[in-house]
């Protein structure tokens, strides 16, 4: 049992490196939307999520509403219950309830991809010792960017502003210059984001529902249009 | 008040993750649901980058030569970090250079 706790933290190492800095960006982010460094660390320790609390930080940032805060972690977290179900598929038959419960909270999707890949049984132990250290690293993170943030001057600030959008885009570029569909669907979220932002008509549409309903309706047409072979669709999620 | 809507978040992305590894273990095989559930990632983080991410920074002009660098450095398939630290060095010279020669033109 040990040994499975131990190969986790292991396996943990190079995702709580990644985190370090993405979170490092969220924290910037959180304190620019008047959220202090304590409820920007409490929020990534309960989240465990960057879109959904980018989501969430610009929601809560614009006074949104707790209907449309729940909506958008609906719409963009909901990619987390196709993975759980794929992670069920693989842990132990006979593992209990309470533990499944447990490895629930940071099924994010660098752990899941590790569990994934993981040959071997994925006991309780191995996977709550890969999820220690990435969990310590995204709330470590927040706190060092939020920190940073207050005391670094604004030349640095506003530089730093564009380090979580980097990093969506570094996501995001990538699979699109490969994948066809995949760049056809961000042109149109491009597209239907620049549309509720820029035509009057739509002023009244906040930035939370603005990303629900682009998020919504460019996946909507993306599955449509071009369905995902079954394969793939594991290996990417 | 943020610590409801922290809470909210917390609660509702939890539910997410634990009931299909509790409850439901069978798996999807719709092929649309699936379709749509592997668009989502990339469908939203556009949706969350375009436009705003021009407004972002202090200056327009810097924002725009950052998103620059890091398409640049996302087609050259450089890591996470990489993209986010040359965007935002980026923005930094870009704004940098306009603040000392701002005067002159």
């Amino acid at each position: 049992m040990k040994g499975h706790f131990m190969e986790g933290l292991k396996d943990g190492v190079p995702i709580a490196l990644g985190y370090l800095s993405v979170s490092f960006s969220v924290g910037i982010m959180a304190l620019k939307e008047g959220i202090n460094v304590f409820q920007g660390a409490l929020m990534s320790l309960t989240n465990m999520t960057s879109a959904g609390q980018f989501a969430g930080i610009t929601i809560i940032g614009a006074g949104g509403t707790l209907l449309e805060l729940v909506l958008t972690q609906l719409i963009i977290n909901l990619r987390y219950a196709l993975m759980s179900l794929s992670l069920s598929q693989k842990l132990p038959e006979e593992m209990p309830v309470w533990q499944r419960m447990v490895v629930a909270f940071a099924n994010t999707d660098e752990i899941f991809a590790v569990a994934m890949g993981h040959t071997g049984s994925l006991t309780f132990s191995y996977m709550v010792g890969m999820q220690c250290l990435p969990i310590l690293g995204w709330t470590g993170g927040t706190v060092l960017g939020a920190v940073a943030g207050q005391v670094l001057p604004p030349a640095i600030g506003s530089a730093l502003s564009l380090a979580l959008y980097g990093m969506f885009i570094a996501v995001v570029v990538p699979a699109a210059v490969t994948i066809r569909p995949v760049l056809w669907v961000a042109l149109m979220a491009a597209f239907f984001s620049c549309m509720i932002c820029y035509i009057p008509l739509f002023s009244g549409i906040s930035a939370g529902m603005s990303i629900i309903i682009c998020t919504i309706l460019a996946s909507a047409i993306g599955a449509l249009l071009f369905p995902v072979p079954q394969e793939t669709d594991k290996k990417e999620a | 008040m943020i610590y409801l809507y922290i809470l909210v978040m917390a609660l509702v992305t939890y539910l997410i993750r634990m009931i299909p590894l509790t409850v439901f273990r069978q798996k999807i095989t719709n092929p649309w649901i699936c379709s749509f559930l592997y668009y989502v990632p990339y469908a939203c983080l556009t949706a969350m980058t375009v436009p705003t991410v021009f407004y972002a920074t202090e200056s327009l002009p810097g924002a725009l030569a950052g998103v620059a660098a890091a398409l640049i450095l996302a087609c050259c398939r450089r890591n996470l970090v990489t993209v986010a630290a040359g965007a935002c060095l980026t923005v930094y010279i870009v704004e940098q250079f306009m603040t000392l020669f701002g005067n002159i033109f």
